[in-house]
C-alpha cells in the first residue's frame, strides 16, 4: 500500500502546519512563501528558510555575546541585530519569535540588562522550537516527494 | 481532523495627508480562514489567495521590467527577488546603497561596468540598512540627473509615520510596509508598465510630455489601489463602512507605532 504513502505524507504535513498556525507559530506570510514555491522553483520555501536559520543563529549568538559580556553598555547595537532578527523572522511568517522580540526591544530601549537576558531565553527558546518544527516539515515534505515518485505496475 | 484557522487582520489605516495625497502601502491585509483538510483535498501547499499567481501575459512596452532591489537582509532578498520573478520581472537585487550606487554608475567610479542595456526600471529599497540607509540612497539617486525619473519605492518593516513622510517628500513613489507580498509586488508592476506604456506613446506621438510623465510619477494610479482598497475591504469588515473608492480618506483611525 505503498501508493497511499504519500497522501497519507502529505495528511502529516497539513495537520503539522494546521498546528502551527493555530499556535501562532507562523502566520500568513508563510503561506505567501509556499505560494511562491512552483516547478520553477520547488524548493523555494525550504531555502528561503534556510537562509532565515543561517542569519538568524548568527544574530542570535550576537546577542547573546554581547549580553553575556559584563560590561556590555551597547544597547545601540543590540537594537540593530534585534531589527534585523524581528525583519527575518516577520518576513518569513515566524509570528511567535517575532513577538517575543518585541518584548525584547521594549527592554532594550529601557536599558534593562536582566529584562533583556530573560527575553532573550524566550525568543532562542521560541526559534528553536519553530526550527525543529520546520525541520520536521521539510523531512515530511521530502519523504512525501519521494514517495509520490514511487511507481507501482498495478497503479495506473 | 483538523481545526480551522481563522487569521489575524492587520488593518492599518491611511493617514490623511494634504494635498495631494499621495497613496502608498500603509495597509495589510485579509483576514482569512482556512479549512485544512485531509489527504487529497488538503492542498495546502498551494492553497490558492483570491489572486491568481501566474506569468503575467502583458506585453506591453514589449519588454519586461528590470527592477534594482536593495536590502542588507539575505532573507529579504530572496523573497523580494521570487517575487519580482513570478512577476514577470528581471532582478537585480544587492545588499547596500553602496553597491545599487555602484551598480547604476553612480558611485563616482570611471567604469561603467556594463551597465549599458541594463535599464533600471524601478528600485526598490529596504530603510534600514547599514551604511548608508534606504532614505540617502533615494536622495541620491534624486539628486541624479539620469537617474531621478526612476520611481524609488521604500520598503520598511516599521510603520512610522515620519519615516513615510520624509520618504515620501524625498520623491519615493511608495512606501511598502514589510513583508512585501505579490499583491504589492503585483499592482508597482502594473503602475510602471503603464509609465512606460505612457512614456512609449508619448515619445511616438513626439509629445514632450515629460510633465505629464512627472506628474504620473508622483500620483501613483488611482486606479488598481482603490480597486484593490474595495476588494480587499470589503472582504475585512463585513460591517465596515468604507467600500468605496474614497476608502482611504475614510479610514478614521491612525495606526502610528512608536
Amino acid at each position: 500500500m505503498l501508493g497511499l504513502g504519500a497522501d497519507r505524507l502529505r495528511a502529516d504535513m497539513n495537520r503539522l502546519l494546521a498546528l502551527l498556525f493555530h499556535q501562532g507559530v507562523l502566520d500568513e506570510q508563510f503561506l505567501q512563501l509556499q505560494q511562491l514555491q512552483d516547478e520553477t522553483s520547488p524548493n523555494f520555501v525550504s531555502e528561503v528558510v534556510n537562509i532565515y536559520f543561517h542569519e538568524s543563529e548568527k544574530l542570535l549568538r550576537n546577542l547573546r555575546g554581547l549580553l553575556m559580556d559584563r560590561e556590555f553598555s551597547d544597547y545601540k547595537k543590540m537594537g540593530i541585530h534585534l531589527n534585523q532578527f524581528m525583519g527575518s523572522s516577520s518576513s518569513i511568517g515566524a509570528k511567535r519569535v517575532r513577538n517575543v522580540c518585541v518584548a525584547f526591544r521594549a527592554a532594550s530601549e529601557q536599558n534593562n540588562r536582566a529584562g533583556c537576558l530573560r527575553a532573550l531565553e524566550l525568543v532562542e527558546h521560541e526559534y528553536c522550537y519553530l526550527k525543529n518544527k520546520l525541520h520536521e516539515l521539510f523531512q515530511l515534505e521530502q519523504q512525501r516527494v519521494l514517495a509520490a515518485g514511487v511507481r507501482y505496475p498495478i497503479q495506473n | 481532523m483538523f481545526s480551522s484557522i481563522a487569521h489575524n487582520l492587520h488593518y492599518k489605516s491611511l493617514p490623511l495627508h494634504s494635498v495631494p495625497p499621495p497613496l502608498y502601502k500603509y495597509w495589510k491585509q485579509i483576514p482569512r480562514t482556512f479549512l485544512v483538510m485531509g489527504s487529497a483535498a488538503g492542498e495546502f501547499l498551494r492553497h490558492v489567495l483570491p489572486e491568481k499567481v501566474g506569468v503575467s501575459d502583458h506585453s506591453a512596452a514589449g519588454s519586461e521590467l528590470h527592477v534594482l532591489a536593495v536590502d542588507d537582509s539575505h532573507v529579504d532578498r530572496k523573497v523580494i527577488e521570487r517575487l519580482l520573478k513570478i512577476s514577470s520581472c528581471k532582478v537585480t537585487a544587492v545588499e547596500s546603497g553602496t553597491r545599487a550606487l555602484q551598480f547604476l554608475g553612480l558611485d563616482g567610479e570611471e567604469n561603467s561596468v556594463g551597465f549599458d542595456g541594463l535599464k533600471v526600471n524601478l528600485i526598490m529599497t529596504d530603510y534600514s540598512m547599514p551604511g548608508m540607509t534606504g532614505y540617502e540612497l533615494l536622495k541620491k539617486i534624486k539628486e541624479s540627473k539620469a537617474f531621478r525619473k526612476i520611481p524609488v519605492v521604500i520598503m520598511s518593516s516599521e510603520n512610522i509615520l515620519t519615516r513615510i513622510d520624509r520618504c515620501l517628500e524625498e520623491g519615493a513613489e511608495e512606501f511598502i510596509v514589510k513583508p512585501v507580498k505579490l499583491a504589492d509586488v503585483r499592482r508597482l508592476r502594473d503602475f510602471i508598465m503603464r509609465g512606460e506604456e505612457e512614456g512609449e506613446e508619448n515619445r511616438k506621438k513626439g509629445n514632450h510630455k515629460r510633465k505629464l510623465q512627472d506628474d504620473y510619477s508622483i500620483s501613483p494610479p488611482l486606479s488598481p489601489a482603490p480597486s484593490l482598497d474595495c476588494e480587499i475591504s470589503s472582504l475585512l469588515l463585513p460591517s465596515s463602512s468604507s467600500s468605496s473608492p474614497e476608502c482611504p480618506s475614510k479610514r478614521p483611525r491612525l495606526w502610528v507605532e512608536d
